[in-house]
Protein backbone atom coordinates (compact mmCIF):
# COMPACT_ATOMS: atom_id res chain seq x y z
CA UNK A 1 0.00 0.00 0.00
CA UNK A 2 1.38 3.43 -0.92
CA UNK A 3 2.02 5.48 2.22
CA UNK A 4 0.97 9.08 2.02
CA UNK A 5 3.28 10.77 4.56
CA UNK A 6 1.79 14.23 4.01
CA UNK A 7 0.52 16.68 6.61
CA UNK A 8 -3.11 17.82 6.70
CA UNK A 9 -1.75 21.36 6.75
CA UNK A 10 1.73 22.86 6.82
CA UNK A 11 3.62 23.82 9.97
CA UNK A 12 6.04 26.73 10.50
CA UNK A 13 8.51 27.60 13.25
CA UNK A 14 8.19 31.23 14.31
CA UNK A 15 10.45 31.31 17.36
CA UNK A 16 13.12 29.27 19.11
CA UNK A 17 15.26 29.39 22.24
CA UNK A 18 17.67 27.33 24.26
CA UNK A 19 19.40 27.75 27.60
CA UNK A 20 23.14 27.69 27.84
CA UNK A 21 24.19 24.02 28.17
CA UNK A 22 26.57 22.97 30.95
CA UNK A 23 26.77 21.69 34.52
CA UNK A 24 24.95 24.17 36.71
CA UNK A 25 25.02 23.71 40.50
CA UNK A 26 22.83 26.80 40.96
CA UNK A 27 20.14 26.25 38.28
CA UNK A 28 17.39 23.64 38.07
CA UNK A 29 15.24 22.39 35.19
CA UNK A 30 12.69 25.20 35.66
CA UNK A 31 15.37 27.92 35.59
CA UNK A 32 16.81 26.44 32.41
CA UNK A 33 13.43 26.12 30.71
CA UNK A 34 12.57 29.72 31.63
CA UNK A 35 15.85 30.80 29.99
CA UNK A 36 14.94 28.96 26.77
CA UNK A 37 11.33 30.17 26.83
CA UNK A 38 12.24 33.84 27.30
CA UNK A 39 14.71 33.69 24.42
CA UNK A 40 12.05 32.01 22.26
CA UNK A 41 9.52 34.78 23.02
CA UNK A 42 12.08 37.49 22.24
CA UNK A 43 12.94 35.81 18.92
CA UNK A 44 9.41 36.30 17.53
CA UNK A 45 9.61 39.52 15.49
CA UNK A 46 5.96 40.52 15.88
CA UNK A 47 5.54 38.92 19.30
CA UNK A 48 3.10 36.40 20.72
CA UNK A 49 0.78 36.47 23.71
CA UNK A 50 1.73 33.30 25.68
CA UNK A 51 -1.95 32.98 26.56
CA UNK A 52 -2.56 32.09 22.90
CA UNK A 53 -0.46 28.89 23.17
CA UNK A 54 -2.83 25.92 22.78
CA UNK A 55 -0.69 23.12 24.21
CA UNK A 56 2.78 22.00 25.31
CA UNK A 57 4.64 18.88 24.19
CA UNK A 58 7.70 18.31 26.35
CA UNK A 59 10.53 15.82 25.86
CA UNK A 60 12.27 14.47 28.95
CA UNK A 61 14.15 11.20 29.21
CA UNK A 62 14.67 10.55 32.88
CA UNK A 63 14.48 13.45 35.31
CA UNK A 64 12.55 10.80 37.27
CA UNK A 65 15.86 9.00 37.82
CA UNK A 66 18.20 11.99 37.80
CA UNK A 67 16.10 14.36 39.98
CA UNK A 68 13.57 11.98 41.60
CA UNK A 69 10.84 14.10 40.05
CA UNK A 70 8.52 12.89 37.31
CA UNK A 71 5.52 14.47 35.53
CA UNK A 72 7.25 17.55 34.09
CA UNK A 73 4.50 18.69 31.70
CA UNK A 74 2.29 20.56 34.19
CA UNK A 75 5.33 21.83 36.11
CA UNK A 76 6.38 23.63 32.94
CA UNK A 77 2.91 24.91 31.94
CA UNK A 78 2.70 26.40 35.45
CA UNK A 79 6.23 27.86 35.17
CA UNK A 80 5.43 29.74 31.97
CA UNK A 81 1.90 30.69 33.01
CA UNK A 82 -0.22 28.75 30.52
CA UNK A 83 -2.02 26.42 32.98
CA UNK A 84 -4.63 24.87 32.45
CA UNK A 85 -3.50 24.35 28.84
CA UNK A 86 -2.71 20.67 28.19
CA UNK A 87 0.81 19.28 28.51
CA UNK A 88 2.06 15.94 27.20
CA UNK A 89 5.45 14.43 27.93
CA UNK A 90 7.31 12.37 25.31
CA UNK A 91 10.10 9.88 26.01
CA UNK A 92 12.45 8.40 23.43
CA UNK A 93 15.70 8.36 25.43
CA UNK A 94 18.11 10.91 23.90
CA UNK A 95 15.55 11.60 21.15
CA UNK A 96 12.78 12.61 23.59
CA UNK A 97 12.34 16.20 22.40
CA UNK A 98 12.50 15.31 18.69
CA UNK A 99 9.40 13.25 19.50
CA UNK A 100 7.83 16.29 21.23
CA UNK A 101 8.46 18.28 18.05
CA UNK A 102 6.75 15.60 15.96
CA UNK A 103 3.73 15.44 18.28
CA UNK A 104 3.42 19.23 18.07
CA UNK A 105 3.51 19.02 14.28
CA UNK A 106 0.81 16.31 14.21
CA UNK A 107 -1.39 18.35 16.58
CA UNK A 108 -1.30 21.36 14.26
CA UNK A 109 -1.45 19.36 11.03
CA UNK A 110 -4.61 17.64 12.26
CA UNK A 111 -6.28 21.02 12.57
CA UNK A 112 -6.92 20.61 16.30
CA UNK A 113 -4.45 23.28 17.49
CA UNK A 114 -2.97 26.37 15.79
CA UNK A 115 -0.16 27.42 18.17
CA UNK A 116 1.88 24.79 20.00
CA UNK A 117 4.96 25.03 22.22
CA UNK A 118 7.40 22.12 21.93
CA UNK A 119 10.42 21.73 24.17
CA UNK A 120 12.78 19.49 26.09
CA UNK A 121 14.77 19.47 29.30
CA UNK A 122 17.15 17.34 31.34
CA UNK A 123 19.04 17.96 34.56
CA UNK A 124 21.89 15.46 34.99
CA UNK A 125 24.84 17.10 36.73
CA UNK A 126 23.48 16.81 40.29
CA UNK A 127 24.26 13.07 40.13
CA UNK A 128 27.67 11.36 40.20
CA UNK A 129 29.21 10.13 36.94
CA UNK A 130 28.46 6.52 37.96
CA UNK A 131 24.82 7.37 38.67
CA UNK A 132 24.43 9.17 35.33
CA UNK A 133 25.99 6.19 33.53
CA UNK A 134 23.56 3.89 35.34
CA UNK A 135 20.64 6.17 34.38
CA UNK A 136 21.62 6.31 30.72
CA UNK A 137 22.14 2.55 30.65
CA UNK A 138 18.41 2.20 31.34
CA UNK A 139 18.03 2.95 27.62
CA UNK A 140 20.24 0.14 26.28
CA UNK A 141 18.85 -3.21 25.10
CA UNK A 142 18.52 -5.81 27.91
CA UNK A 143 20.93 -8.43 26.46
CA UNK A 144 23.63 -5.79 26.04
CA UNK A 145 23.56 -4.87 29.72
CA UNK A 146 24.05 -8.44 30.95
CA UNK A 147 27.02 -8.89 28.60
CA UNK A 148 28.66 -5.94 30.40
CA UNK A 149 28.07 -3.38 27.66
CA UNK A 150 27.81 0.25 28.70
CA UNK A 151 26.61 3.05 26.41
CA UNK A 152 30.15 3.92 25.28
CA UNK A 153 30.78 0.17 25.05
CA UNK A 154 28.04 -0.35 22.45
CA UNK A 155 29.44 2.46 20.32
CA UNK A 156 32.99 1.16 20.86
CA UNK A 157 31.92 -2.23 19.49
CA UNK A 158 30.25 -0.54 16.51
CA UNK A 159 33.54 1.28 15.87
CA UNK A 160 35.52 -1.99 15.75
CA UNK A 161 33.04 -3.41 13.22
CA UNK A 162 33.29 -0.21 11.11
CA UNK A 163 37.11 -0.25 11.28
CA UNK A 164 37.22 -3.92 10.22
CA UNK A 165 34.78 -3.47 7.34
CA UNK A 166 36.07 -0.20 5.86
CA UNK A 167 39.72 0.11 6.96
CA UNK A 168 39.20 3.19 9.15
CA UNK A 169 41.12 3.66 12.41
CA UNK A 170 41.23 5.79 15.57
CA UNK A 171 42.72 8.76 13.72
CA UNK A 172 39.51 9.03 11.72
CA UNK A 173 37.54 9.35 14.95
CA UNK A 174 39.97 12.06 16.07
CA UNK A 175 39.15 14.04 12.92
CA UNK A 176 35.51 14.19 14.04
CA UNK A 177 36.49 15.39 17.53
CA UNK A 178 38.92 18.03 16.24
CA UNK A 179 36.31 19.33 13.77
CA UNK A 180 33.55 19.60 16.42
CA UNK A 181 35.91 21.38 18.81
CA UNK A 182 36.85 23.87 16.08
CA UNK A 183 33.17 24.96 15.80
CA UNK A 184 32.43 25.07 19.54
CA UNK A 185 34.22 28.34 20.46
CA UNK A 186 31.92 30.09 17.97
CA UNK A 187 28.82 28.93 19.87
CA UNK A 188 28.06 31.03 22.99
CA UNK A 189 25.71 28.30 24.32
CA UNK A 190 28.32 25.52 24.17
CA UNK A 191 29.42 23.66 27.30
CA UNK A 192 33.03 23.34 26.01
CA UNK A 193 33.74 26.39 23.83
CA UNK A 194 37.37 25.37 23.29
CA UNK A 195 39.38 23.95 20.41
CA UNK A 196 41.58 20.91 21.07
CA UNK A 197 44.55 23.29 20.70
CA UNK A 198 43.04 25.50 23.47
CA UNK A 199 42.70 22.42 25.69
CA UNK A 200 46.36 21.48 25.06
CA UNK A 201 47.54 24.98 25.92
CA UNK A 202 45.48 24.99 29.12
CA UNK A 203 47.07 21.71 30.25
CA UNK A 204 50.56 23.03 29.46
CA UNK A 205 49.89 26.27 31.38
CA UNK A 206 48.57 24.38 34.39
CA UNK A 207 51.63 22.04 34.39
CA UNK A 208 53.94 25.10 34.28
CA UNK A 209 52.08 26.69 37.22
CA UNK A 210 52.34 23.51 39.29
CA UNK A 211 56.03 23.28 38.40
CA UNK A 212 55.64 19.70 37.11
CA UNK A 213 57.03 18.35 33.79
CA UNK A 214 55.49 20.26 30.91
CA UNK A 215 53.76 17.85 28.53
CA UNK A 216 55.01 17.91 24.94
CA UNK A 217 52.57 17.22 22.11
CA UNK A 218 53.49 17.75 18.46
CA UNK A 219 49.87 18.37 17.36
CA UNK A 220 46.21 17.70 18.24
CA UNK A 221 46.36 14.02 17.30
CA UNK A 222 49.48 13.53 19.38
CA UNK A 223 47.52 14.99 22.32
CA UNK A 224 44.52 12.73 21.66
CA UNK A 225 46.81 9.66 21.47
CA UNK A 226 48.26 10.42 24.94
CA UNK A 227 46.41 8.15 27.41
CA UNK A 228 47.04 10.61 30.26
CA UNK A 229 45.29 13.40 28.38
CA UNK A 230 42.69 11.20 26.72
CA UNK A 231 42.07 8.01 28.73
CA UNK A 232 40.15 5.04 27.39
CA UNK A 233 36.49 4.70 28.41
CA UNK A 234 35.40 1.72 26.29
CA UNK A 235 38.04 1.00 23.68
CA UNK A 236 38.23 2.43 21.06
CA UNK A 237 36.06 5.16 22.66
CA UNK A 238 38.24 7.51 24.68
CA UNK A 239 37.24 10.52 26.78
CA UNK A 240 37.33 12.86 23.75
CA UNK A 241 35.09 10.52 21.74
CA UNK A 242 32.27 10.91 24.30
CA UNK A 243 29.74 13.67 24.94
CA UNK A 244 29.65 15.19 28.43
CA UNK A 245 27.07 15.18 31.26
CA UNK A 246 24.91 18.28 30.88
CA UNK A 247 21.94 20.29 32.07
CA UNK A 248 19.84 22.29 29.64
CA UNK A 249 16.50 23.13 28.05
CA UNK A 250 15.25 24.09 24.59
CA UNK A 251 11.94 25.09 23.00
CA UNK A 252 10.26 26.24 19.77
CA UNK A 253 6.93 27.77 18.87
CA UNK A 254 5.13 25.93 16.06
CA UNK A 255 2.14 27.46 14.27
CA UNK A 256 -0.10 26.57 11.34
CA UNK A 257 1.53 27.70 8.10
CA UNK A 258 -1.41 29.94 7.14
CA UNK A 259 -0.99 32.14 10.26
CA UNK A 260 2.83 32.12 10.38
CA UNK A 261 3.17 35.63 8.89
CA UNK A 262 1.18 37.03 11.84
CA UNK A 263 4.27 36.31 13.96
CA UNK A 264 7.21 36.94 11.63
CA UNK A 265 7.90 37.92 8.03
CA UNK A 266 10.52 35.18 7.90
CA UNK A 267 9.12 31.88 9.19
CA UNK A 268 11.09 28.65 8.82
CA UNK A 269 8.99 25.79 7.44
CA UNK A 270 8.93 22.08 8.13
CA UNK A 271 9.79 20.35 4.84
CA UNK A 272 9.99 16.73 5.89
CA UNK A 273 10.29 14.47 8.91
CA UNK A 274 10.73 10.81 9.68
CA UNK A 275 11.15 8.51 12.64
CA UNK A 276 12.38 4.93 12.84
CA UNK A 277 12.87 2.21 15.44
CA UNK A 278 15.89 -0.03 15.82
CA UNK A 279 16.92 -3.17 17.67
CA UNK A 280 19.80 -4.45 19.76
CA UNK A 281 23.27 -5.00 18.36
CA UNK A 282 22.93 -8.78 18.25
CA UNK A 283 19.80 -8.57 16.09
CA UNK A 284 21.14 -6.07 13.50
CA UNK A 285 21.83 -7.29 9.97
CA UNK A 286 25.04 -5.28 9.97
CA UNK A 287 26.77 -3.40 12.78
CA UNK A 288 27.99 -0.51 10.60
CA UNK A 289 24.73 1.36 10.07
CA UNK A 290 21.62 2.35 12.02
CA UNK A 291 18.46 0.85 10.56
CA UNK A 292 16.33 3.44 12.43
CA UNK A 293 18.29 6.38 10.99
CA UNK A 294 17.97 5.05 7.44
CA UNK A 295 14.22 4.58 7.88
CA UNK A 296 13.77 8.07 9.39
CA UNK A 297 15.76 9.59 6.52
CA UNK A 298 13.75 7.74 3.86
CA UNK A 299 10.49 9.05 5.35
CA UNK A 300 11.79 12.62 5.59
CA UNK A 301 13.12 12.62 2.02
CA UNK A 302 9.87 11.14 0.67
CA UNK A 303 7.71 13.66 2.52
CA UNK A 304 9.81 16.65 1.42
CA UNK A 305 10.61 15.51 -2.11
CA UNK A 306 14.20 16.51 -1.32
CA UNK A 307 17.35 14.45 -1.79
CA UNK A 308 20.42 14.16 0.46
CA UNK A 309 22.26 16.59 -1.84
CA UNK A 310 19.56 19.23 -1.29
CA UNK A 311 20.23 19.27 2.47
CA UNK A 312 22.98 21.90 2.66
CA UNK A 313 24.01 21.29 6.27
CA UNK A 314 22.97 19.17 9.24
CA UNK A 315 23.18 18.54 12.93
CA UNK A 316 23.70 14.81 13.54
CA UNK A 317 23.65 12.90 16.81
CA UNK A 318 27.33 12.58 17.79
CA UNK A 319 26.87 11.11 21.29
CA UNK A 320 30.11 9.32 20.36
CA UNK A 321 32.49 10.21 17.54
CA UNK A 322 31.80 6.96 15.64
CA UNK A 323 28.06 7.77 15.59
CA UNK A 324 28.69 10.89 13.47
CA UNK A 325 30.49 8.78 10.83
CA UNK A 326 27.63 6.28 10.60
CA UNK A 327 24.92 8.94 10.49
CA UNK A 328 26.42 11.03 7.69
CA UNK A 329 26.41 7.81 5.66
CA UNK A 330 22.94 6.66 6.79
CA UNK A 331 21.44 10.06 5.92
CA UNK A 332 22.78 9.65 2.37
CA UNK A 333 25.31 12.50 2.49
CA UNK A 334 28.14 10.05 1.77
CA UNK A 335 28.24 6.45 0.54
CA UNK A 336 28.63 3.67 3.14
CA UNK A 337 32.31 3.47 4.11
CA UNK A 338 33.06 6.91 2.66
CA UNK A 339 32.05 9.05 5.66
CA UNK A 340 35.43 8.85 7.40
CA UNK A 341 37.19 9.92 4.22
CA UNK A 342 34.85 12.90 3.80
CA UNK A 343 35.62 14.06 7.35
CA UNK A 344 39.37 13.58 6.76
CA UNK A 345 39.08 15.70 3.60
CA UNK A 346 37.43 18.53 5.58
CA UNK A 347 34.07 18.31 3.75
CA UNK A 348 32.12 18.47 7.05
CA UNK A 349 33.91 21.53 8.41
CA UNK A 350 32.09 24.86 8.82
CA UNK A 351 33.60 25.98 5.50
CA UNK A 352 33.26 22.58 3.81
CA UNK A 353 30.73 21.48 1.19
CA UNK A 354 28.51 19.76 3.82
CA UNK A 355 28.92 21.41 7.23
CA UNK A 356 28.02 18.97 10.04
CA UNK A 357 27.39 19.99 13.66
CA UNK A 358 28.15 23.69 13.31
CA UNK A 359 26.96 24.02 16.93
CA UNK A 360 29.92 21.91 18.09
CA UNK A 361 27.65 18.88 18.28
CA UNK A 362 26.71 16.97 21.40
CA UNK A 363 30.44 16.52 22.07
CA UNK A 364 31.07 20.24 22.70
CA UNK A 365 27.67 21.92 22.89
CA UNK A 366 26.61 19.42 25.58
CA UNK A 367 23.96 16.70 25.73
CA UNK A 368 21.19 17.25 28.29
CA UNK A 369 19.46 14.28 26.69
CA UNK A 370 15.81 15.39 26.74
CA UNK A 371 16.71 18.88 25.45
CA UNK A 372 19.01 17.74 22.64
CA UNK A 373 16.54 17.09 19.79
CA UNK A 374 15.04 20.57 19.84
CA UNK A 375 18.45 22.16 20.47
CA UNK A 376 19.58 20.59 17.17
CA UNK A 377 16.54 22.08 15.42
CA UNK A 378 17.36 25.39 17.14
CA UNK A 379 20.78 25.33 15.42
CA UNK A 380 19.19 24.65 12.01
CA UNK A 381 16.65 27.46 12.60
CA UNK A 382 19.43 29.84 13.72
CA UNK A 383 21.55 29.12 10.64
CA UNK A 384 18.58 29.40 8.24
CA UNK A 385 17.63 32.75 9.82
CA UNK A 386 21.24 33.98 9.33
CA UNK A 387 21.55 34.55 13.09
CA UNK A 388 24.52 32.23 13.78
CA UNK A 389 27.06 35.03 14.18
CA UNK A 390 30.67 33.85 13.91
CA UNK A 391 29.62 30.31 13.09
CA UNK A 392 27.25 31.33 10.28
CA UNK A 393 27.78 28.92 7.37
CA UNK A 394 29.46 30.85 4.53
CA UNK A 395 26.92 29.86 1.86
CA UNK A 396 25.02 32.86 0.44
CA UNK A 397 21.75 31.04 -0.28
CA UNK A 398 21.24 28.86 2.78
CA UNK A 399 17.77 27.34 2.45
CA UNK A 400 17.65 23.71 3.63
CA UNK A 401 19.06 22.05 6.76
CA UNK A 402 18.40 18.80 8.62
CA UNK A 403 18.55 17.60 12.22
CA UNK A 404 19.14 13.96 13.12
CA UNK A 405 18.47 12.74 16.66
CA UNK A 406 19.19 9.26 18.06
CA UNK A 407 17.79 7.69 21.23
CA UNK A 408 19.44 4.91 23.21
CA UNK A 409 21.76 2.75 21.15
CA UNK A 410 19.74 3.43 17.99
CA UNK A 411 16.32 2.32 19.22
CA UNK A 412 14.65 5.62 18.27
CA UNK A 413 15.93 7.86 15.46
CA UNK A 414 14.43 10.93 13.81
CA UNK A 415 15.39 13.09 10.87
CA UNK A 416 13.74 16.48 10.37
CA UNK A 417 14.29 18.81 7.42
CA UNK A 418 13.61 22.55 7.74
CA UNK A 419 13.54 25.07 4.91
CA UNK A 420 13.48 28.79 4.35
CA UNK A 421 11.25 29.78 1.45
CA UNK B 1 12.57 -31.90 24.33
CA UNK B 2 10.36 -30.48 27.09
CA UNK B 3 8.18 -27.51 26.16
CA UNK B 4 9.60 -24.38 27.69
CA UNK B 5 8.15 -21.04 26.63
CA UNK B 6 10.25 -19.10 24.09
CA UNK B 7 11.30 -16.44 26.58
CA UNK B 8 14.31 -14.67 28.04
CA UNK B 9 13.77 -16.59 31.29
CA UNK B 10 13.92 -19.96 29.50
CA UNK B 11 17.08 -18.80 27.67
CA UNK B 12 18.71 -17.96 30.99
CA UNK B 13 17.66 -21.30 32.53
CA UNK B 14 19.27 -23.12 29.62
CA UNK B 15 22.47 -21.08 30.07
CA UNK B 16 22.48 -22.21 33.67
CA UNK B 17 22.36 -25.81 32.35
CA UNK B 18 25.28 -24.97 29.99
CA UNK B 19 23.12 -25.04 26.89
CA UNK B 20 23.10 -22.23 24.33
CA UNK B 21 19.55 -22.41 22.99
CA UNK B 22 17.76 -20.52 20.25
CA UNK B 23 14.54 -21.16 18.37
CA UNK B 24 13.70 -21.68 14.74
CA UNK B 25 10.47 -20.71 12.96
CA UNK B 26 8.72 -23.78 11.53
CA UNK B 27 7.09 -21.68 8.83
CA UNK B 28 10.05 -19.75 7.40
CA UNK B 29 13.10 -21.35 9.04
CA UNK B 30 14.37 -18.05 10.57
CA UNK B 31 16.69 -18.56 13.57
CA UNK B 32 16.57 -16.47 16.76
CA UNK B 33 18.83 -16.32 19.79
CA UNK B 34 17.81 -15.35 22.43
CA UNK B 35 14.52 -16.99 21.45
CA UNK B 36 11.53 -14.93 20.34
CA UNK B 37 7.85 -15.72 20.94
CA UNK B 38 6.91 -14.22 17.55
CA UNK B 39 8.86 -14.74 14.31
CA UNK B 40 9.97 -11.27 13.13
CA UNK B 41 10.28 -12.53 9.54
CA UNK B 42 6.78 -14.05 9.05
CA UNK B 43 5.00 -13.35 12.40
CA UNK B 44 4.33 -17.06 12.98
CA UNK B 45 4.35 -18.38 16.56
CA UNK B 46 5.06 -21.95 15.47
CA UNK B 47 8.61 -22.50 16.72
CA UNK B 48 11.13 -25.22 17.69
CA UNK B 49 13.96 -25.03 20.22
CA UNK B 50 17.40 -25.62 18.67
CA UNK B 51 20.72 -26.02 20.45
CA UNK B 52 23.70 -24.05 19.07
CA UNK B 53 27.08 -25.71 18.59
CA UNK B 54 28.75 -22.94 20.61
CA UNK B 55 31.25 -22.13 17.84
CA UNK B 56 31.44 -18.66 16.32
CA UNK B 57 33.58 -15.70 15.41
CA UNK B 58 33.95 -12.19 16.79
CA UNK B 59 31.90 -9.52 14.94
CA UNK B 60 32.66 -6.54 17.19
CA UNK B 61 34.15 -5.89 20.62
CA UNK B 62 35.02 -3.25 23.18
CA UNK B 63 37.32 -3.18 26.22
CA UNK B 64 35.55 -1.34 29.01
CA UNK B 65 37.37 0.63 31.70
CA UNK B 66 34.29 2.14 33.37
CA UNK B 67 31.67 -0.58 33.81
CA UNK B 68 28.27 -0.88 35.46
CA UNK B 69 28.05 -1.57 39.21
CA UNK B 70 27.76 -5.37 38.85
CA UNK B 71 31.01 -5.46 36.84
CA UNK B 72 32.75 -3.12 39.27
CA UNK B 73 31.68 -5.51 42.04
CA UNK B 74 33.57 -8.27 40.18
CA UNK B 75 36.71 -6.14 40.44
CA UNK B 76 36.77 -4.54 36.99
CA UNK B 77 37.92 -0.92 36.68
CA UNK B 78 40.25 1.31 34.64
CA UNK B 79 43.27 -0.72 35.84
CA UNK B 80 41.50 -4.00 35.13
CA UNK B 81 39.26 -3.58 32.05
CA UNK B 82 37.07 -6.33 30.60
CA UNK B 83 36.00 -7.24 27.08
CA UNK B 84 32.41 -7.46 25.78
CA UNK B 85 31.58 -8.42 22.23
CA UNK B 86 29.10 -9.47 19.58
CA UNK B 87 29.65 -13.04 18.37
CA UNK B 88 28.38 -14.48 15.10
CA UNK B 89 27.53 -18.15 15.68
CA UNK B 90 28.29 -20.70 13.00
CA UNK B 91 24.51 -21.16 12.63
CA UNK B 92 24.35 -17.51 11.45
CA UNK B 93 22.68 -15.65 14.36
CA UNK B 94 24.54 -13.24 16.64
CA UNK B 95 24.70 -12.92 20.44
CA UNK B 96 26.06 -10.36 22.92
CA UNK B 97 28.57 -11.91 25.29
CA UNK B 98 31.52 -11.42 27.60
CA UNK B 99 34.80 -12.24 25.86
CA UNK B 100 37.26 -14.11 28.07
CA UNK B 101 40.78 -15.33 27.42
CA UNK B 102 41.91 -12.14 25.66
CA UNK B 103 43.92 -9.26 27.14
CA UNK B 104 41.61 -6.24 27.47
CA UNK B 105 44.66 -4.05 28.17
CA UNK B 106 45.90 -4.80 24.64
CA UNK B 107 42.70 -4.20 22.67
CA UNK B 108 44.54 -3.78 19.38
CA UNK B 109 45.61 -7.42 19.59
CA UNK B 110 42.00 -8.61 19.64
CA UNK B 111 40.73 -9.21 16.10
CA UNK B 112 37.31 -9.02 14.52
CA UNK B 113 36.84 -12.39 12.82
CA UNK B 114 38.76 -14.46 15.41
CA UNK B 115 37.34 -17.93 16.15
CA UNK B 116 35.65 -18.42 19.50
CA UNK B 117 33.85 -21.08 21.48
CA UNK B 118 31.20 -20.74 24.16
CA UNK B 119 31.95 -20.63 27.88
CA UNK B 120 29.39 -20.43 30.69
CA UNK B 121 30.21 -18.10 33.59
CA UNK B 122 28.32 -19.23 36.70
CA UNK B 123 27.88 -16.65 39.43
CA UNK B 124 27.31 -17.03 43.13
CA UNK B 125 23.69 -15.91 42.80
CA UNK B 126 23.04 -18.93 40.49
CA UNK B 127 22.78 -16.78 37.36
CA UNK B 128 24.93 -17.65 34.38
CA UNK B 129 26.53 -15.23 31.96
CA UNK B 130 27.13 -16.11 28.35
CA UNK B 131 30.80 -15.80 27.45
CA UNK B 132 33.13 -16.85 24.64
CA UNK B 133 36.86 -17.51 24.54
CA UNK B 134 39.38 -18.01 21.72
CA UNK B 135 39.56 -21.55 20.33
ZN1 LIG C 1 8.91 -17.18 10.38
Amino acid sequence: MKKRRKLGRGVAIVGAGMSKFGMFADKNSKDLFAEAFNEMLASIDKGVDPGEIDALYLGNFSNDFFMHQSHWGPIITDLIGITPKPATRTEGACASSALAFREGVFAIASGFYDIVLVGGLEEMSKRSTEEVAEGLALATVPYEGTAGFTFPGVFGAIATAYFAKYGANREHLMNVTIKSHSNAPLNPKAQFPLTIRDMMNKKIESAKKKGVDTPQWSDEKDFLKDPRANPVVAWPMHLYDCCPISDGASCMLLVAEDIAKNFTDDPIYLAGMGQGSGRGLHACDDLTYFEATRYAAKEAYEMSGLKPNDVQFAEVHDCFSIAELLHIEDLGFFEPGEGYKAVADGLTRLDGSKPINTSGGLKCKGHPVGATGISQLYEIWTQLKGKAGNRQIPISDLRVGGAHNLGGTGGTCTFTILERR
Amino acid sequence: MEERPFSDISFEKYLNEEKLMGNRCKQCNALFIPPRPICIACHSTDMNWVEMSGKGKLSAYTCISIGPSFMRAEGYDRHNPYCSGVVELEEGARVDARIEGVDPKEPENINVGMSLRVKFLHREDHKTYLAFEPV
